[in-house]
């Protein structure tokens, strides 16, 4: 069967424990876990686990499955890219001096991506949006040295006013 | 009224209808047991020799009542002893609550003396767990746990209590017990095509499983099976649910179930599974497994619909329930070719010989068989020995036949067939377990003695690790890789040692003698079988194979 991306939104208490539950389920039942991110939402007694995996449909059906079954799940829902908004942030620290700045800093802009902090012989950018444009800006400036970069994995919301 | 934390986990246990506990003393939970002393004319306290018997007995109690099991143990390793219990119990959806003392809360995290993260321990193994922070939080808590065991598919639930959450006092009402949240209601559109699927086929077969149990839809179950015509085979779990003696029941599937069985879900163009799971152990091959029927799955677990093998036709919901709603739907008719076709069958069935001067498995589950009425209970620990058990069982009701069937817990069957006991009373209990498996947690012997729980245990002495060598035999070119221990235990003389009545049985009329004897002094007793350690459990289909590869010489 053909594997496939899918962004899951959980609802969940916020009680301490409630993210290794989640992480020991997936790790257990062998689900892919590609990025995981949790925060705090309005109503204080809930976070929002957004978890992004990859699997065929009957392994991508099991984790709404088996992830609903935890008693600290208030509610998991997928998000199709089509009907949500899905951000991630990337924050790149790349070797730069006067050489290759402006060239960086080019691409940057293309991107609209900040610079965020220079010194003599390096630069941290900073890049907000889908997954897709983080991979674009990195696919670009991969040519130059890379020294260190973070990505914050994808957190996502539904279009409209439909909620959870 | 102002109590303490120790007084609120007893009070509640009572309120949630508990009077018989499983456990094991120690530092964390002794405020706990100063409290179990007070209340000693209300709740009663069997103590083990090791706590995983205690758990297993725990497990016992709730399989043989369908109440939850309710075991007590001490933080660091009482708790971990708990872990095999728990996880047998997990894996076979049996309702029990797990209590772990802790060390104090300001002890926490620093790897203070017996402290281990039990919650950490267990969160795969359990439905759910709690760590209790403030006293105030702590009857609620239990009662929770109480809940989650019992509702849904059931399962244990572990509350991990620090020790001076015990000691704190807080105000505590009395509750009435809550009702559990109604099941799940099955989808009309999903009963109206299972029931059109079972009207319009024509060769169908029922597979039920422990589901049956838990729900207590024994009865239910029958009534479709004889409105419909169908005929039904069931898993491990499932042993004992309908009659033996029903013309419907073709007995048990899957790797050792017979002939008759597999062949049946082989040939038939719908399966009805109910409240069972296709396990690895059924569905050996979950590509060629009823590959000629379409599969009806009703389960009040969704999460179990397509894990292992491809559902036409879904039902979620409450065993009981769906059946009472599908009933009236289904049309009542006769099968005569199909039930036939399988009678016809039975004949070419595998059937073990007698054999002058040997004594053979089969031999000695019909001499208990013979000895003991409908209302015996039979406990098994897991290798060859479970499997002849499941296979000459003859049981008629639910909750006759214990064993461990998901995690396969070698060391179960004596702290269950102990649980089992003290819950069902003057019924016979019959512990039934090979040698290989009774050396793992014999010592509960002790507890047999102690508490005089008069459960005769059948050893199978084969002197080998009869099951893992079987397959050395037949997949490992007889390379006996450490099966063969060389053990030279009297289990005569170690029955003596416990203060046991002991008996060894070479022949057939040996073992009757020996059971006729153990079962009249009413006093616990172990019987050793001596049987040949080139017995197989056939018939056989291999691992990952399918009715075509079955074994029955």
């Amino acid at each position: 069967m053909p594997t496939n991306k899918e962004v899951f939104s959980i609802l969940v208490d916020n009680h301490s424990g409630v993210l290794a539950r989640v992480a020991s389920l997936f790790s257990r039942r062998g689900f892919n876990i590609d990025s995981l991110t949790v925060s705090a939402t309005n109503d204080p007694k809930i976070s929002r686990i957004t978890v992004v995996a990859e699997g065929d449909k009957d392994e991508l059906e099991q984790i709404v499955l088996q992830t609903a079954k935890l008693i600290e799940t208030k509610q998991i829902c997928t998000l199709p890219p089509e009907n949500s908004i899905q951000r991630e942030l990337l924050l790149v620290k790349i070797a730069a001096d006067e050489t290759n700045r402006s060239v960086i800093r080019e691409a940057a802009e293309i991107y609209k991506a900040s610079i965020v902090d220079l010194s003599t012989d390096s630069m941290v950018v900073e890049l907000t949006g889908k997954p897709s444009k983080i991979d674009g800006f990195l696919a670009v400036v991969s040519k130059y040295n890379i020294l260190e970069m973070c990505r914050t994995g994808v957190t996502a919301l539904q279009r409209g006013s439909a909620v959870m | 009224m102002k109590l303490t934390g120790a007084d609120i986990i007893v009070e509640v246990l009572l309120e949630q209808g508990v009077d018989t506990i499983f456990g094991y003393p120690g530092g964390t939970v002794l405020n706990t047991y100063d409290s179990l002393y007070k209340y000693s004319d209300k709740i009663n306290h069997i103590m083990t020799a090791h706590e995983q018997g205690a758990s297993h007995a725990a497990d016992g109690y709730a399989r043989a009542t369908g109440k939850t099991g309710v075991v007590l143990a001490t933080s660091g390793p009482g708790a971990t002893n708990l872990v095999t219990g728990i996880a047998t119990a997990y894996m076979d959806s049996v309702p029990m609550v797990a209590l772990t003392g802790n060390v104090g809360t300001s002890l926490i995290g620093r790897d203070s003396f017996q402290e281990v993260y039990i919650a950490g321990i267990t969160m795969p193994i359990t439905k759910h767990n709690f760590v209790v922070r403030k006293v105030e939080d702590l009857a609620d808590t239990i009662r929770q746990a109480f809940r989650i065991a019992q509702e849904g598919r059931k399962g244990p639930v572990l509350v991990d209590i620090p020790k001076d959450i015990t000691a704190a006092e807080c105000e505590f009402t009395p509750q009435p017990v809550a009702p559990l949240s109604a099941p799940p209601a099955p989808k009309q559109e999903s009963l109206e095509q299972a029931a059109k699927m079972l009207n319009e086929c024509e060769r169908p077969v029922i597979m039920f499983g422990g589901g049956v149990v838990s729900s207590e839809a024994s009865d239910i179950l029958h009534e479709l099976m004889e409105k419909a015509d169908i005929p039904a085979c069931h898993t491990l779990m499932g042993a004992g649910v309908v009659d033996y003696r029903s013309p419907l029941n073709v007995g048990m599937l899957g790797m050792h179930g017979y002939v008759i069985a597999n062949k049946a879900v082989n040939e038939a163009d719908v399966v009805f599974a109910v409240g069972t799971r296709f396990s690895d152990r059924v569905a050996l091959n979950p590509n060629k497994f009823a590959h000629r029927a379409k599969i009806i799955q009703l389960d009040i677990d969704p999460s179990e619909i397509n894990k292992n093998v491809h559902i036409d036709c879904s039902v979620v919901g409450d065993v009981k329930d769906v059946l009472q709603k599908l009933l009236p739907m289904i049309n009542s008719t006769k099968r005569p070719e199909w039930i036939n076709a399988i009678q016809g069958w039975k004949a070419s069935d595998y059937r073990p010989k007698d054999v002058e001067g040997k004594l053979r498995p089969h031999q000695i589950m019909n001499i208990i068989n013979q000895n003991v009425g409908d209302d015996a209970v039979f406990v098994t620990d897991v290798g060859q020995h479970q499997m002849w058990a499941a296979q000459f069982c003859k049981r008629t009701k639910a909750r006759s036949f214990l064993t461990s069937g998901g995690l396969g817990t070698m060391g179960f069957g004596y702290g269950a067939a102990l649980g089992a006991k003290v819950a069902v009373g003057d019924r016979t209990v019959v512990h039934i377990t090979g040698d290989g498996s009774f050396h793992m947690n014999l010592h509960e012997g002790c507890t047999a003695v102690s508490y005089d729980l008069p459960v005769i245990t059948v050893i199978m002495n084969n002197t080998v690790l009869g099951m893992v060598r079987q397959w050395q035999t037949s997949f490992y070119g007889k390379r006996y890789s450490s099966t063969s221990p060389e053990r030279k235990t009297d289990f005569v003389k170690l029955a003596e040692g416990f203060g046991l009545a002991g008996y060894r049985a070479e022949t057939p009329e040996e073992f009757e003698k020996a059971f006729k004897q153990a079962l009249a002094s009413g006093k616990p007793a172990w019987i050793d079988c001596r049987i040949d350690k080139d017995e197989r459990v056939l018939p056989m289909i291999p691992a990952g194979g399918s009715f075509d590869d079955i074994i029955t010489e």
